[in-house]
């Protein structure tokens, strides 16, 4: 089944005001950067957004947040964005905060038909607060529900025209677990190949999980903490 | 003379065993990794999705799409491995990992753990610290034994809001390493040329002090 779409704004159909995207990546690593630039210039406002960081202040999902596109961020982790934590602050912008395992398991299990898991992350803290909580094994564990989306938006390294994706390095994150998870599935690809071309052992992402898939025009890659030795 | 960050990471280096999968937090932890004794092999987990991390990239050879849970660069050893974070915490959750090491706020004599949030301050999250301490078999505290005002960081009860409940096994600080059981803190050995008293002093929680404690050996 051909899933290609002819450029961004084509696979950003149907996006509207007040709809629930996911997007995958870890910091900058793995982001979406061609469909959130197009999301800046749609102006798509009151967004629900599920991704496990917020960005930066002038890259990633921190240029929706300049732009105050987004209603609530659902994160496990939201440091180094100063405008974030402004918003935050003055109570613009709504934050639930969700440890990081329990986040990629919530997307999986919304991707996957599971309705909720027990998990012992978060036990006797805040997270547990208003949560059912259950002891197995000797061990109490707390009841977590699975997330979907209308939307989710992931990045992968190459794509096949069926959707077939594969992720390069850590840039894979959480990319799966949320192409699972979206109503509709968007893959942006540095590299769109015709069906067959990829070794169907090695894909990471199976084409049934994506709807669209095209290859982004420009990728700027940026590194949040460039960390090398001296030869 | 207390300890620094580097002589805290050495002595946490004595704790790794031939084996283990380790997941190392971000701070004085990461630097655990320098200080592995040559005659073991253990394989650093980092939970953003790869197992077998190396040294940080040299100049130039630097990969965007290659980073640890800090978002740094790194590199990948021979045999390392990339996944999701689904089954990076499944390796977690799993109890796949043996050991985590990570800072904190406040540690209590039961074993909780404060490293997150500070009530009025901006809070970024938790990260993967809360599934970390959840499933994590052996949990090592790497921290400073008293905060900036000089007050105590080993408590009766944390006064923060928690990240975990009664799961740290041990705390190694710039003045000593403890045990955490029977809901106390025990000496264990203290920093080169720190005195027991000094250790005492900088402890508010309960500490049972052997009569014979050991001075750390760091090289």
């Amino acid at each position: 089944m051909n899933k290609v779409v002819n450029n961004v704004t084509e696979a950003l159909e149907g996006i509207e005001d007040n709809m629930t995207l996911m997007f995958g990546g870890f910091g900058l690593c793995g982001i979406p950067e061609n469909s959130i630039a197009k999301l800046v210039e749609m102006n798509t406002t009151g967004l629900t957004c599920i991704s496990n960081n917020a960005g930066v202040d002038d890259f990633g999902l921190g240029l929706l947040l300049q732009k105050k596109q987004i209603k609530k961020m659902i994160s496990s982790y939201v440091g180094e964005n100063d405008e974030f934590e402004r918003q935050m602050l003055s109570g613009e912008l709504e934050v639930d905060l969700i440890p990081q395992g329990s986040l990629a398991e919530r997307c999986r299990a919304g991707g996957a038909g599971i309705p909720a898991f027990y998990t012992p992350a978060g036990y006797g803290t805040e997270v547990a607060e208003g949560k059912e909580i259950k002891e197995f094994n000797g061990k109490p564990h707390i009841l977590e529900t699975a997330l979907t989306a209308d939307f989710a938006i992931v990045k992968a390294w190459k794509g096949d025209t069926e959707g077939n994706l594969i992720f390069k390095a850590t840039a894979r994150n959480f990319n799966p677990m949320m192409a699972m998870a979206g109503k509709i599935t968007i893959a942006e690809v540095e590299e769109l190949v015709p069906a067959g071309e990829l070794d169907p052992n090695f894909i990471h992402t199976p084409g049934i999980f994506v709807q669209r898939i095209f290859q982004g025009e420009r990728f700027e890659k940026r590194i949040e903490q460039r960390t090398v030795r001296q030869k | 003379m207390a300890l620094d960050k580097i002589g805290i990471a050495k002595r946490i280096a004595q704790e790794l065993q031939n084996g283990w999968y380790v997941n190392l937090g971000i701070g004085i932890p990461t630097l655990v990794a320098n200080y592995v004794p040559k005659n073991i092999e253990v394989e650093f987990q980092s939970e953003n999705g790869l197992l077998g991390m190396g040294a940080f990239p040299f100049d130039g050879e630097e990969d965007a799409d290659l980073i640890n849970a800090g978002k740094q660069t790194v590199t990948l050893n021979k045999g390392g491995v990339i996944f999701d974070s689904a089954t990076s915490f499944a390796m977690i959750r799993g109890q796949h990992v043996q050991l985590t090491v990570l800072g904190a706020m406040e540690v209590s004599q039961n074993g909780d753990i404060a490293n997150w949030k500070i009530p009025g301050r901006m809070v970024k999250g938790m990260g993967g610290a809360m599934d970390l301490v959840a499933s994590a078999q052996n949990i090592i505290v790497a921290m400073m034994h008293t905060n900036k005002k000089g007050e105590s960081k080993l408590l009766k009860q944390c006064s923060l809001p928690l990240t975990g409940v009664g799961c740290v096994t041990k705390v190694i600080t710039n003045l000593a390493m403890l045990e955490i059981k029977d809901n106390t803190f025990h000496l264990i050995e203290r920093a080169p040329g720190v005195s027991v008293q000094e250790i005492i002093n900088a402890t508010e929680g309960t500490l049972v002090i052997p009569e014979l404690v050991p001075e750390m050996k760091i090289d």
